[in-house]
């Protein structure tokens, strides 16, 4: 694929949004000093009653975007994952989710794609933190396609998000935006009866990657992409682990309280099977780009491929 | 709602029984700060809100935000007695399943926002405002945050927001009664010179006693002392005010009166 025409998911999220936010005045969208980093500078040039910087300051970002949000507006925050979801998580559980404010927090840069910068730069747990919160719906949307018809859902949906995307450009799973997409609801991209593998966000493209590379090999995978974590879509878990001796998740996430296992969950109440959790160990993380990283703890097709081979061999 | 300065002395009389009253039978509450902020509040909603209690959603509608959460009584006490809830409903305050917790929420009537922890009301005040100014309406919005409470670095953060947008429809409280749970407030963390400090961060600043329901009424009813600059009240007070042995006793933050103790308080109250 041609790297040139890819664009990155902020870039897309940002300029939606702005078309919306021209028609419908009550969007506003704030950001803690991240106007370039979230690619928001269209609203702060050409629609700067709608847009807000509070400087480096996430707890107030939060708590301003509840009084908004008390008074009829519908905020959109951007700020970097990593701080957005720790720095300011008690302004969300308590302003945003307790209080029942429909804000929606956009956590750019998440997971490892902040890469070189260190672990103070990685958003690697804001899946466990948001989805331990009441009220909180947890979206990791898997490229452009879908972020163009997400965005339009957000600005309809009351109540809170959290959404996390990327910092980088990255390859596409759907070819265009007549992608089926509904919140809750995961999305069957290959569908096979040897094995499920359950992504979610950027990670999405890898898994069908290695579903095709499973393919190949003479085993087929159905694979989903769980773009919304929370509320998740238990009923294509539980058809699944039905379905298929083996699940394995994959996701740009510790391990510990991500997709896997919110997962798990749902298969051992309802069904269980052997469940294969990939992503990012509980350690402080190696740096190096996004793609290194993530190539170092073994989330790229080849080692997945090699991973499921291994379990089903298992049995 | 014109109520003259003889009518809120006498209503903060009655609020001050039904704050005691409320603790006494819930065996929980925060006594000593609710004490300290009844006239306040009173003057604020007998006298200064633009508030309509058959209407709490009304648009137009000043904002209260209790950013001092734990002193909740008064606050409860005044929303049934203005008729956001039912009288009888003060019974259930703090029971098993109540909407009237320790600390309020958006689920009672009037209430703007969830609070009890604390730093985080100045910030929502702050979004109310900006709200206002885009919407170009003329309601006013107040928040009432602890001296305690003045350590939080958050409020810091929402003090500079609100001067650089010129927020001159917002005004902070703080409830000066310079005690803390752990102890006076200069020992555990010096806030002094917390005028200068509002100062630098750009707010008008003024301090008045704020147990005099004339000084409070004459200060709210003129802001904002600065075109474009939030206001800053310092209310002096004392934590306990009106019965005589919880008067500034840090242990009285939270303490419940024994059975004796309830009998002289409303004697004192009478
Ligand atoms: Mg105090």
């Amino acid at each position: 694929m041609d790297q040139k025409i890819l664009l990155p998911s902020r870039k897309v999220f940002s300029d939606t949004l702005f078309e919306l936010a021209k028609e419908d005045r009550d969007i506003i969208v704030l950001t803690s000093d991240s106007r370039g980093s979230a690619s928001v500078e269209n609203f702060a040039k050409y629609l700067p009653e709608q847009f807000i910087d509070v400087g480096i300051a996430e707890q107030n970002l939060v708590s301003i975007a509840s009084g908004l949000a008390s008074c009829g507006k519908k905020p959109f925050i951007f700020s970097p994952a990593c701080f957005l979801t720790t720095r300011s998580i008690e302004q969300i559980k308590i302003d945003i989710a307790y209080t029942g404010r429909n804000v929606k927090l956009i956590g750019v840069s998440g997971g490892v794609s902040y890469g070189p910068l260190g672990s103070t730069h990685h958003a690697l747990e804001d899946i466990a933190f948001m989805r331990a919160i009441p009220n909180m719906t947890v979206i990791l949307p898997s490229d452009v396609n879908q972020i163009r018809i997400l965005v339009k859902k957000l600005v309809s949906y009351i109540g809170p998000v959290y959404v996390r995307i990327g910092r980088n450009p990255i390859e596409n799973v759907y070819s265009n935006e007549d992608v089926p997409f509904e919140i809750g609801k995961g999305n069957i991209l290959l569908d096979g009866e040897d094995v499920t593998i359950i992504a979610t966000g950027e990670v999405v493209k890898t898994a069908y990657n290695t579903g095709v590379l499973l393919g190949y090999k003479g085993i087929y995978a159905r694979v989903i992409d769980m773009h919304t974590i929370k509320p998740i879509d238990e009923e294509i878990i539980f058809e699944s682990a039905k379905k298929t001796k083996l699940i394995v998740t994959v996701e740009e996430h510790n391990i510990r309280g991500g997709l896997g296992s919110a997962v798990a969950e749902v298969i051992t109440r309802r069904f269980p099977v052997k469940v294969v959790m990939l992503g990012i160990p509980d350690e402080f993380s190696i740096t190096g780009s996004q793609k290194e990283i993530l190539r170092y703890y073994g989330i790229v097709p080849e080692n997945i491929c090699d991973i499921i081979l291994e379990g089903l061999r298992r049995g | 709602m014109e109520r003259d300065v003889e009518y809120l002395k006498d209503k903060a009389k009655d609020i001050r029984r039904t704050i005691v009253r409320m603790i006494y039978q819930a065996k929980s509450g925060h006594i000593g700060g609710s004490l300290s902020s009844v006239e306040i509040l009173v003057t604020l909603y007998y006298r200064i809100l633009r508030i309509d209690p058959k209407n709490p959603d009304w648009p137009d509608r000043d904002r209260f935000i209790l950013s001092k959460g734990h002193s909740v009584e008064g606050y409860y006490a005044i929303l049934a007695d203005l008729g956001f809830i039912d009288r009888e409903e003060l019974e259930t305050y703090c029971k098993f399943n109540s909407r009237l917790t320790g600390h309020p929420t958006v689920k009672i009537p009037g209430v703007e926002a969830n609070t009890g922890s604390l730093g985080h009301g100045l910030s929502i005040g702050v979004g109310m405002a900006l709200a206002g100014k885009v919407d170009n309406r003329d309601y006013k919005v107040y928040v009432l945050m602890g001296d305690g409470e003045q350590a939080e670095g958050s409020i810091w953060e929402a003090g500079m927001s609100a001067s650089h947008y010129r927020l001159d429809n917002l005004v902070g409280i703080v409830d000066r009664n310079r005690l803390q749970i752990g102890g006076p407030t200069e020992s555990v963390m010096s806030l002094e010179d917390l005028s200068d400090k509002w100062k630098a961060f750009g707010w008008s600043v003024i301090e008045v006693n704020g147990h005099d329901i004339k000084e409070l009424i004459n200060v709210f009813e003129n802001t904002p002392i600065t075109r474009n600059k939030p206001t800053l009240i310092i209310a002096h007070t004392i934590k306990g005010r009106g019965v005589s042995f919880i008067e500034n006793k840090a242990e009285w933050h939270h303490k419940v009166p024994t059975e004796e103790e309830f009998a002289r308080i409303m004697e004192e109250l009478a």
